[in-house]
């Protein structure tokens, strides 16, 4: 039994923590999130650099051969960083579904420049009626001679706006909730058909909304056989729902400190307000919630590197974990800060804002709790 | 990062529950399945059980007759223990005074104390607590004065656990109180129940169930031989056998066995009846608990994991408490939740049978589950209430 980071780890860990403090402050944070694209093209390319592109990519596919704890590490830090560059919806989601799915040839042709940082894809798995049910697919393509005409609308693609490619799940059989029946096609931003409304998120990400009206593709764009998609869409959401999870616990574990700080130095009725037990006892409730939802995360990521039949589960648990203890501390970390704590200017309404967010995706607290009762 | 056990561990593991699984007394094991209360004798016997085995000094260092075991095979025991369903130990003697003597207590006292406490033929209480005091520990106002070669204790001990049962009673009084602090002038001494003067009165608790004592002295003469450590310095050694106290009533073994046994209890029909894991509101529940449970799990195995690589535990370690009693009452709820009516039934004479008989009332423990629920609440008070538990983590954790 060991719960610390190996060599490889920590240096990782380190070199995000390095970079988040030193070129990743909070006002430059906002400027990202603010510009035109949403994040920043040069900071995405220092992550290629740094090799962080290709963290969780093996190394056939051109990677560091990293895992779900190598994943946890980065996203962790991403959280106390506010980081909005499009890791989760380039390398976790779009790269995880490619990884699993395509081919050699279309690994080069796609895999590739996600790896090292050259294009910006996304993963279009949600419809505007699929909530969080995956299989819930009802876009639909059709083969004929030539390849696969696509047709359908799917909603709130992160990254969706910026994204050259969009990895797209397709009704090819069986009914509209199906597992079986679904496939999986890799379909170029720019195809004559395909419409997007971009926009910004609450939480100072980018999204977009994307209809296909008759797209044409060719058989070669389609990721792995046909109506079996499902498995590697699935697997690819588990990773990016531990992915979030750990972004979550990051932010609340910065939460914490900084709402703890605060108050020490937050003068009321001439004393701190930190010396008022009631807001004492908050904040021991906020650092516990920490404290257990760091313990149910590293659980996750340690499961999921032994594929563990239980993974799923304890996924589950985290993503939960975060939903419910993730809401308590950011409203309380609003709450302790005053009207500081509902103003634009300070960071902690932006971390409540994408805690709130993540709850909202990849299936909330109260549609993993139940996937837990059963 | 990984959570396997070595294969010494799991080697160990293998033989501690083959053990229990073998060798465990039937009658104690019936007794706990039932729900009955278990007499004086069976706990005594359980831990003369557990002795003969080597095992009832579980914290003890080898020198002094324990098991010498790692923070791992501590954990793996308590572990086994609850899957087995076997009683807790009582703590006051291998728990809590043993550990005091061993390390405070001079030549003399070890050897004429500790080896009755591995053999629970000495039966030891805990005097801190008074009347009044509550959780404000160091306000005790029991008071020790020396008369030549002997203390006279005048004062009134309370919540006193099992005091009935006890021959020894350890205690805090006040010896000097001319102090700065009032943490100061505190001694720790060791007090033969039978002792003129000594009278122990019941308190009966919410569940009906005598668990709990007053005890009373009144110029009772206790040997200087008696005192542990150095006069005045008995607030240190207590902290000390308190904080032992707060990481075992985190109670995480025992809390994942009664959540086991209760989600297989739920999938049970009884005469035909829908069973209640089709409840999704009982099932939610039930699930909010288990990820609760888990992640006190492993904040407990991130505790064990830094003592057992020689480090400090890390300041998740102070949740233990509050958490872990704030699940076994979570627990306890469900519990009672899930017996319905049959929650209601106070079928005292029920309770010291040895087996259900015809007129039993209830399926196995479900009446218990009220009683227990009850009788738990205690968990958030004891120790430390829970509150102290945060003025704690607060002050000394967070800086504030």
């Amino acid at each position: 039994m060991d719960f610390s980071l190996n060599e490889v780890q920590a240096m990782l860990d380190d070199s995000v923590e390095k970079f988040i403090s030193n070129e990743y402050d909070f006002e430059t944070r906002q400027k990202h999130s603010g510009s035109e694209q949403g994040f920043s093209s040069e900071v995405w390319r220092t992550f290629a650099e740094l090799g962080w592109t290709a963290v969780p990519f093996s190394e056939e596919d051109g990677g560091f051969g990293g895992g779900p704890v190598e994943l946890m590490v980065m996203m962790l830090r991403f959280g106390k960083g506010l980081v909005v560059e499009p890791y989760l919806a380039n390398i976790v989601l779009a790269g995880g579904v490619l990884r699993r799915a395509a081919d050699a040839g279309q690994k080069e042709r796609w895999l590739t420049p996600i790896v090292t940082g050259e294009m910006q894809a996304a993963l279009a798995f949600v419809e505007p009626q699929s909530r969080y049910d995956v299989s819930n697919v009802a876009t639909t393509a059709t083969a004929d001679d030539d390849g696969w005409t696509l047709s359908g609308a799917k909603g709130v693609v992160l990254n969706g706006g910026n994204a050259a490619l969009l990895i797209v799940p397709a009704r090819t059989s069986g009914q509209q909730c199906d597992e079986d029946g679904i496939t999986l096609f890799a379909v170029a931003a720019d195809t004559k058909g395909v419409s997007r409304s971009p926009y910004a998120t609450v939480d100072g990400h980018q999204a977009a909304e994307i209809r296909f009206d008759n797209v044409r593709v060719a058989d070669d764009a389609r990721l792995g056989e046909t109506g079996k998609g499902y498995a590697a869409l699935d697997a690819t959401i588990d990773d990016a729902t531990l992915a979030v999870s750990a972004e979550a616990v990051g932010i609340m574990q910065i939460m914490t400190d900084k709402t703890v700080e605060y108050s020490k130095n937050r003068m009321q009725f001439g004393v701190p307000i930190g010396s008022f037990q009631t807001l004492q006892h908050r904040m021991v409730d906020m650092f516990t919630d920490c404290e257990q939802s760091y313990s149910l995360l590293i659980r996750a990521a340690m499961l999921a590197s032994q594929e563990s039949a239980v993974t799923k589960r304890a996924i589950s648990a985290i993503k939960y974990q975060v939903g419910t203890a993730g809401r308590k501390a950011g409203q309380e970390a609003v709450q302790i800060h005053g009207g500081m704590g509902v103003s634009w200017d300070l960071d902690i309404a932006h971390y409540f804002k994408r805690l709130t967010a993540i709850d909202q995706m990849l299936g909330n607290a109260d549609w993993h709790l139940d996937r837990l009762a059963g | 990062m990984n959570v396997t056990f070595s294969e010494a561990e799991l080697a160990f593991r293998e033989e501690i529950r083959a053990i229990f699984r073998d060798d465990f007394p039937e009658d104690i094991r019936r007794k706990r399945e039932l729900g009955v209360p278990l007499e004086r004798q069976d706990m005594v016997r359980f831990q003369q059980w557990l002795n003969e085995r080597g095992w009832a000094g579980v914290n003890w260092p080898e020198e002094y007759g324990g098991t010498g075991w790692s923070p791992v095979q501590k954990y793996i025991f308590a572990t086994e223990m609850a899957e087995a369903d076997a009683p807790a130990i009582v703590p006051f003697g291998l728990s809590m005074v043993g550990p005091v003597i061993y390390t405070f207590g001079n030549e003399e006292q070890k050897q004429r104390f500790l080896p009755d406490i591995l053999t629970s033929k000495v039966w030891w209480c805990q005097g801190y607590s008074e009347p009044g005091a509550g959780s404000d520990l160091a306000s005790l106002k029991t008071r020790a004065d020396l008369a030549g070669d002997h203390y006279i204790v005048n004062g009134t001990k309370t919540w006193t656990t099992l005091g009935q049962h006890a021959d020894w009673i350890f205690i805090l009084a006040r010896t000097n109180t001319d102090v700065a602090r009032r943490q100061e002038g505190i001694s720790f001494l060791l007090v033969d129940m039978s002792t003129p003067g000594v009278t122990v009165k019941p308190i009966i608790t919410i569940e009906g169930d005598l668990e709990v004592n007053e005890v009373h002295f009144e110029d009772v003469k206790v040997p200087v031989q008696n005192l542990v450590g150095e006069e005045g310095k008995g607030w240190t050694y207590g902290k000390v056998l308190l904080q032992h106290e707060r990481t075992n009533i985190a109670a995480v073994s025992i809390s994942n066995f009664r959540v086991r046994k209760l989600r297989k209890q739920t999938t049970k029909s009884i005469r035909g009846a829908a069973p209640l894991c089709e409840d999704r509101n009982f099932m939610r529940k039930l699930a909010a608990v288990e990820v609760d449970l888990k992640a006190l799990e492993f904040t407990e195995l991130r505790t064990l994991a830094a003592v057992q690589s020689g480090k400090a535990p890390g300041p998740e370690s102070s949740i233990l408490k509050v958490k872990g009693t704030e699940i076994q009452q979570a627990i306890d709820t469900l519990y009672l939740e899930a017996a319905g009516y049959y929650a209601l039934p106070w079928v005292q004479e029920q309770y010291v049978l040895d087996a259900p008989g015809d007129d039993w009332v209830g399926e196995g423990a479900e009446t218990q589950s009220s009683l227990r629920y009850f009788n738990f609440r205690k968990a958030s008070i004891y120790g430390g209430s829970n509150e102290i538990q945060k003025n704690i983590i607060s002050k000394h954790v967070l800086g504030l």
